[in-house]
């Protein structure tokens, strides 16, 4: 078995690279689009990876490394408290968009791989 | 735009790939080390108060240069916290467990940014402040 450290490593600097270059390409003037993008799909390909039972390397490289830091938590909570100076409602609305759109989307992945 | 101190593409992506490896590993060590639920809410808090601190710090200084602001906060503290895992913790968890689950990430989450923030504030300097003063005069 390949060290678990070059995996994640690997798996977290191909991750990070393609968060930043998603969440610039996405339109976020008026709202942290970028970021509830990264998480929603991000949430998804996580899904995947476990349902489908890859096995334990693959999932070191895509689940904990490219999934776990393509998608973030701590930008995801500046971005609420950015929100919440300038409009509450609005910045209310994205922490539960962030939580739905990425429980729906883990409920895809597994329909997916029930049906495969 | 742009700063004068802006890198270009090739040292943009080596300083958000060192720093999304380097995260990745960081939060899967405490993952190893902190059982359960506990490793991916460890890893998002201190990340949440970490890059509270970044954001706002660097908003009041030039400290902080602009590819040591890639290298921490895109890639170290972006890719040390996550929300995949948190999602798929949640999903895979007893409902009145999950529940918690979320609204403690949520709640300290958010309240680790606010304390970064704060402490970002106490340390940096004020520039209001600086130019009442008159140190600013030059």
């Amino acid at each position: 078995m390949i060290d678990p450290t070059y995996l994640v490593a690997a798996g977290g600097a191909l991750g990070a690279l393609l968060r930043h270059f998603v969440s610039r390409a996405v339109p976020s003037e008026a709202f942290p689009l970028g970021t509830f993008t990264v998480n929603v799909l991000g949430s998804f390909v996580l899904g995947l990876t476990v349902f489908q039972e890859f096995g334990n390397e693959a999932f070191l490289l895509v689940g904990t490394g490219a999934c776990g830091s393509f998608t973030t938590f701590s930008s995801f909570s500046v971005d609420v408290v950015r929100l919440w100076d300038d409009d509450r409602l609005l910045s209310v609305g994205y922490a539960a968009a962030n939580l739905f759109g990425s429980l729906s989307a883990i409920a895809v992945a597994w329909f997916l791989s029930r049906g495969l | 735009m742009s700063r004068p101190d802006s890198p270009g593409t090739v040292a943009l992506v080596i300083l958000v790939a060192i720093g999304g490896a380097l995260g990745a590993n960081a939060r899967y060590f405490v993952g190893t080390a902190v059982s359960g639920l506990g490793g991916t809410f460890v890893a998002n808090v201190l990340g949440c108060f970490s890059l509270g601190l970044l954001v706002y710090g660097t908003q009041r200084t030039d400290l902080i240069a602009e590819r040591a602001k890639l290298l921490l906060g895109t890639g170290f503290l972006s890719s040390f916290t996550t929300y995949s895992t948190f999602a798929l913790e949640t999903a895979q968890s007893e409902p009145v467990i999950g529940v918690g689950y979320v609204v403690a990430s949520y709640a300290v989450g958010f309240t680790a940014v606010l304390v970064g923030r704060s402490t970002a504030l106490h340390i940096t300097p004020d520039p209001s402040a600086a130019g009442r003063t008159g140190e600013c005069d030059a």
